[in-house]
């Protein structure tokens, strides 16, 4: 027999379990259902979905948005990934900048700014990680969902022990089966993260693409960081764009070749199962170094960390940091820079596939006017011109 | 294969919903305030679970 006080205990218990898991489940929800305003820039002539390549992901969380640049001569046709690792909030944003501002006179550009956007809904388990960081902009501030590295769990679980890579059937970590660029190049009936993959293949074979690029964020700690990871097609194309970068933008990006062997990354198998030559692009990120400080927002935009910036004086890193950080600006101002670079440098290889552009905001404006100065302000879009990722 | 995944995933959710039943059994029965504690703590993220939000 339970006395009265210990029933009284129990209801006052469960009560305020509720209540902790109440406002938990409040905060996930919000963070998931958070909507993200994207004003389409003069380019953007259409917006598809990734539903409409291929209909296993018809309908699913990652049915993403695809915004396609059309040029007004034809050409090429480029690919770029924002949020393959929504973890890495430069690669996104880059992307966002590409919708809202670039301009094509010959070929076109596809854009995808939520390529997983599962992993958009869901932070670091453990990792403590915000939900969401806001960027200033000239008229207020726009505030972006802060992702994971993998797919969320309430839309691919449980994990398997081993992840099996298809086709190579290399062994992987468990966890990389929820990651889109461990799941290269997907299948049909794979795991929703695997039919991603295989949706966004089906698109490059449907719209012949030439360039697929993907943009990423490294911790410091990581050694393939400030650099263009390449496919063997793509060799020169990146070492040319390497060296310009360098020579002309202030800032030293390197080029790192894809090793044949390690599978399911972008780089790798897009190269190997299409037509397309596919590059990676690193930024460095503190945010995601194991010896971080605090895990803030403040953190995550500045990129300054005292803790980092230690390791450093240790030795521990690949790339160079000091009290000035890493600040969001300069990451995007990179993958900006080097997007309308590899188009240029391409351009003049490939004159009959010619990807002319014009507006990309470079690495010099970016960082001198901040990423907010080129978010368009969802108000004054015009009818028609305003989408939610 | 699909359809084999569907499989597993719905059968990991009847695991966290008996597991859940389980431990509210346990709660219910138990006398130890800490202990009552430890099985609510342990409720939480299986509950988030079945209903889709973490």
């Amino acid at each position: 027999m339970i006395s009265r006080v210990a029933t009284v205990r129990k209801i006052a218990f469960a009560a305020l379990t509720l209540v902790v898991a109440g406002a938990a489940g409040i905060e996930f929800s919000a963070h998931r259902r958070l909507r993200e305003a994207v004003v389409l820039g003069p380019g953007v002539t259409s917006v598809k979905t990734l539903g409409d390549y291929f209909d296993g992901v018809k309908g699913t969380v990652n049915d993403i948005n695809l915004y396609v640049i059309e040029g007004k001569e034809p050409g090429g046709t480029a690919l770029v990934f924002g949020g393959t690792h929504p973890e890495e909030p430069a690669g996104r944003l880059a992307a966002w900048l590409l919708v809202e501002h670039a301009t094509f006179d010959r070929g076109r550009l596809i854009v995808a700014l939520s390529a997983n956007r599962s992993a958009t809904t869901v932070t670091r388990l453990g990792g403590a990680y915000p939900a969401d960081y806001t960027i200033e902009t000239l008229w207020g501030g726009q505030t972006f969902r802060m992702g994971d590295r993998w797919s969320n769990p309430v839309d691919q679980w449980p994990d398997p022990e081993v992840y099996i890579h298809h086709p190579s059937r290399q062994h992987l970590a468990y966890v990389d089966i929820r990651n889109l660029n461990r799941a290269w190049p997907g299948r049909p009936n794979g795991t929703l993260t695997e039919r991603t993959c295989f949706a966004f293949m089906e698109l490059i074979r449907h719209e012949q693409v030439d360039l697929a690029i993907d943009l990423h964020e490294a911790e410091l700690q990581y050694p393939v960081i400030s650099t263009i990871v390449t496919h063997q097609k793509g060799q020169e194309l990146a070492t040319l764009v390497s060296m310009t970068l360098t020579d002309l933008e202030g800032f030293t990006i390197g080029t790192e070749f894809s090793p044949l062997n390690l599978h399911g990354l972008s780089h790798r198998e897009i190269g190997d199962h299409s037509g397309a030559v596919s590059l990676l692009f690193e930024a460095p990120e503190p945010f995601l170094d194991a010896t971080r400080g605090k895990t803030t927002r403040e953190q995550l935009l500045t990129g300054k960390d005292e803790f980092v910036v230690k390791a450093g004086r240790h030795g521990l890193l690949f790339e160079t940091i000091d009290e000035r950080g890493w600040p969001i600006a300069v990451r995007v101002g990179r993958h900006t820079s080097s997007v309308a670079q590899v188009l240029e440098t391409w351009t003049e290889d490939h004159p009959d596939r010619a990807i002319v552009a014009f507006g990309i905001p470079r690495f010099r404006e970016v960082t001198s006017k901040g990423v907010g100065f080129f978010l368009r302000d969802p108000a004054t879009a015009g009818q028609g011109r305003l989408v939610f990722e | 294969m699909i359809l084999v995944q569907l499989v597993i995933t719905g059968l990991y959710y009847v695991l966290a919903g008996l597991l859940a039943l389980v431990l509210v059994e346990q709660f219910v029965r138990e006398r130890n305030w800490q202990r009552e504690v430890l099985y609510l703590i342990v409720i939480v993220p299986l509950v988030l679970r079945l209903v889709h939000l973490k």
